[in-house]
């Protein structure tokens, strides 16, 4: 188990803490108040949530999102429409602020047009990477200051949905360098973009190739098995972790389905709905998203990705040489145009890092 | 349902923006955070209003952390309180007066009320009060505040750290017992509270309240409160910005300070058992309002502000610690050109300058130490020629006095000889002149006997004679041996 993320069972004592003494109680104290102060402290706060979405154009990001949080978050681009392609991979990120029964969550969603589009995508995932670890850096250096803010506003990406162009054979080698630099840094979730183009027979095929792709590769992706706390959560992740990559399909337009009015895409061989599991894997997406394991996306980053950042920046800074400037902690890697005199060097994305960075305490930069 | 949805453009509340960090790191490639976000309403049920829910599981399974520190004079009830709102009879058992200093002592138990775990943590002086000279009195207070505190940062900037899987001994209350004299605040109370206000919730409450009556108790309170107040103390308050909680919170902040009874025996009221304490002229029933305030501290406390006293702890006095520790070692957000500084700069340049320092006085010691040794080599050198030349010294005095000693007896010797010498001349000498006279005398004696034995006188001279020289002969010997 990743001896980062241990599980704080109840009888188990740290090194560090004192020793405890479990006592037996003889009535009622209010200690299950605690509860009910937690979640009005949260709902005052509100919550965050970034999300980025990675895949060629044409798969239906746009739509997935907006599918997923049922709101115009982007204009879908049509295939009619002439709009030009983006000569370099950009990411363009919307804030939008979505309340529900007194909840209120700040939804970041950032967008990448022009991945994987150029006739020659080498070192396409860099721009993304770089931008990722942007936003760590900015906590970081939020989180360092001597006068910090009460609430250090969280940019980090929570959750990367990377779509999966339903080719029905295997994942392509683009797919692959992808994944396999990313799942080091982010959550990444894998899903087979328009999945409407596969019948059910060749969606479990590709399913299963993928899913052996990933392991030949070894990438994990979300919900990792290293991060597995108990039993509950093993079993809930195992069934997770055999569907995936989910089978999707996004719509936003509705249509009357016997007398309902539901999600779908209409075609002239029937209508595909976007909610019914017999149709595709919508829901159970939605679900690991944003009703069950929302928090659990957070907290992975928070704790681990976060921190492995963290630990390769500040060892990084040490190990510079203390010449007569030093003014800087090496300039966090820069995106793809621009001379970053230190930036390959210290960008945690090329496969000479290793995977998780305790590993790296031995390597040295 | 609504088809189509309109997207508006609310004014942001509470929400916060992103602040202009101005960082050096904006590229191309920035998103554009600058604008408010936009608030969209959504056309059907996405289902995060679980969120809440996912945030009280988590805490759930990692548990909860309280820390509660009891100061107050020995004997005032704290463990009692204590026991009584917690429910349990946490082990413990009466403390000496005797303590020369305050010591602070730490236990630590974990309660579980349905799925709720707590680590509960409380922390005693012990000694307070006690001592006739309390002016270190609080200092040791203020020290383990601080001390845990300085855990916590410590943990925070590692480079490797698990900061959700530590155990945060931190202070989040403390609770000052105030003895019920009636009269007003002691010295030793102002002090100690003055001191810690900057470091911790103060919650003033006046123990063993059972002795002060209604009316007096009023007026008490009104005293304390103003006398807080009048020296700049600074005690908790409970927040009343939440809508929930903000009148119940109002109310009790007027009622502060809590006038509390503990117990933990049962008392028989009526027909229930209940916690009280029992004297002739009647039951102090612990758990009723109009005797005491006890159910109002344990609501306040426990049930409504236990998050927000974590809270407060977190952001507000630890942040000041750090602040004000970090300051001192020299950090600073701005630097001298008003170029915003980095943490790690400023840290790296520290660590630079204290191995320049380390090195130099490395150096230092070094030379000291040769020239200590080469001080001390020299010592032993000159104390090792002194014993040699004492050595010879005495050696030679040795000599001389053996000579002196063999010329001595070589001249005693020489006396010896010369004395033996002088004594055989002077016996020859006193053998002569015994032949003449003395001789006659004996030659008479000698012819009366020879003459009695041989009437011979011509041959008595030669016999006399010769006798004579015999005798002289037999008595020069006796006189030589003598």
């Amino acid at each position: 188990m990743d001896p980062l993320r241990q599980s704080p069972s109840p009888s188990s004592s740290e090194a560090s803490s004192p020793r405890t003494l479990s006592c037996e109680r003889l009535g009622y104290v209010g200690i299950e108040a605690v509860l009910d102060q937690l979640k009005i402290k949260a709902m005052k706060m509100g919550f965050e949530f970034n999300i980025m979405v990675v895949g060629q154009s044409g798969l239906g990001k746009s739509t997935m999102v907006n599918t997923l949080f049922k709101s115009k978050i982007w204009k879908s681009t049509m295939p009619g429409l002439r709009v030009p392609m983006p000569q370099t991979l950009q990411l363009h990120s919307m804030t939008h602020v979505i309340e529900e029964n007194g909840v209120k969550l700040k939804l970041t969603v950032t967008d990448t047009p022009g991945f994987g589009d150029q006739i020659n995508n080498d070192k396409c995932w860099d721009p993304i990477l770089g931008y990722i670890n942007e936003q760590y850096e900015r906590y970081l250096q939020e989180e360092i200051l001597i006068t910090r803010q009460r609430h250090i506003p969280d940019t980090r990406v929570h959750c990367c949905i990377y779509f999966v162009p339903p080719t029905g054979h295997c994942l392509r080698p683009l797919d692959l360098e992808f994944l396999q630099r990313l799942c080091r840094a982010v959550n990444v979730v894998p899903v087979i973009a328009r999945a409407d183009s596969l019948t059910i027979e060749e969606r479990e095929a590709f399913r299963h190739r993928i899913q052996d792709d990933l392991k030949t590769h070894s990438i994990e992706v979300y919900p990792q098995k290293c991060f597995d706390e108990d039993v509950n959560d093993k079993i809930l992740n195992s069934k997770i972790r055999e569907r995936i990559p989910f089978a999707v399909v996004g719509a936003d337009r509705e249509h009357m389905v016997n007398g309902r009015c539901v999600l779908g895409r209409k075609t002239k061989w029937g209508i595909i709905e976007v909610e019914n599991m017999a149709h595709c894997e919508f829901p159970l997406l939605r679900d690991l998203l944003i009703r069950s394991h929302l928090q659990d996306l957070k907290d992975i980053t928070h704790n681990v990705h976060y921190e492995n950042y963290r630990i390769i920046r500040l060892k990084e800074s040490h190990a510079l040489p203390r010449g007569p400037g030093w003014v800087d902690l090496a300039p966090a890697p820069s995106p793809a145009p621009g001379p970053a005199p230190t930036g390959t060097r210290a960008s945690p994305g090329p496969a000479k890092v290793c995977r998780w960075a305790e590993d790296n305490s031995d390597e040295d930069f | 349902m609504a088809s189509e949805v309109a997207r508006h453009l609310l004014f942001q509340s509470h929400i916060t923006t992103k602040t202009a960090h101005t960082s050096s790191q904006v590229s191309d490639h920035e998103q554009k955070q600058k604008e408010s976000p936009r608030s969209l309403t959504m056309s059907g049920h996405v289902g995060f209003e679980s969120l809440p829910d996912q945030l009280v599981n988590r805490s759930i399974q990692q548990g909860f952390c309280f820390n509660i520190l009891c100061v107050g004079e020995t004997g005032i009830g704290k463990s009692t309180l204590i026991d009584t709102l917690f429910n349990t009879n946490f082990e413990d058992h009466e403390s000496s007066h005797f303590y020369p200093h305050v010591r602070l002592k730490a236990q630590t138990y974990e309660l579980q009320e349905s799925n709720v775990r707590l680590k509960l943590t409380i922390v005693n002086t012990v000694g307070f009060g006690d001592q006739i000279n309390k002016e270190e009195s609080y200092q040791p207070i203020v020290d383990y505040i601080d001390a845990q505190f300085e855990a916590y940062l410590q943990e925070e900037l590692k480079i490797k750290r698990s900061l959700f899987n530590y155990h945060d001994s931190r202070v989040h209350v403390c609770l000052y017992f105030i003895s019920p004299t009636g009269h007003s605040l002691k010295t030793l109370d102002l002090l100690t509270m003055k001191s810690l206000d900057s470091k911790v919730n103060i919650i003033p409450v006046i123990a063993k309240a059972d002795a002060i009556s209604k009316t007096e108790l009023q007026k008490f309170k009104i005293k304390l409160m103003s006398e807080l107040v009048s020296n700049g103390v600074q005690i908790y308050h409970f927040p009343t910005d939440d809508e929930t909680i903000a009148k119940i919170n109002a109310s009790m902040n007027g009622h502060l300070p809590f006038a509390v009874v503990g117990s933990m025996d049962e008392v028989k009221v009526g027909n229930k058992m209940v916690k009280a304490r029992q004297y002739p002229w009647g039951i102090v029933q612990v758990e009723n309002e109009n005797h005491c305030d006890f159910v109002k501290l344990r609501e306040m406390l426990i049930c409504t502000n236990m998050e927000d006293l974590r809270d407060q702890t977190h952001t507000r006095h630890y942040e000041l610690y750090r602040r004000r520790k970090l300051e001192e070692m020299g950090f600073m957000d701005v630097g001298p050109e008003n170029q915003p500084l980095s943490l790690q700069e400023t840290y790296e340049a520290k660590r630079h300058e204290f191995y320049g320092e380390r090195q130099r006085k490395e150096e230092e010691m070094k030379q000291l130490f040769v020239q200590r040794v080469k001080e001390k080599e020299a010592i032993l050198k000159e104390a090792e020629r002194e014993l040699q030349a004492k050595f010879e010294h005495l050696k030679r005095v040795h000599q001389e006095e053996k000579l002196r000693l063999e010329e001595k007896r070589r001249l005693l010797e020489e006396e010896i000889i010369a004395f033996s010498k002088k004594k055989a001349t002077s016996e020859i000498y006193q053998n002569q002149t015994f032949m003449t006279p003395g001789s006659n005398l004996r030659k008479d004696k000698d012819r009366k006997k020879i003459s009695n034995a041989q009437p011979l006188e011509g041959g008595s001279r030669r016999a006399g004679e010769s006798p004579q020289a015999g005798n002289l002969a037999s008595g020069a010997r006796p006189v030589l041996q003598r």
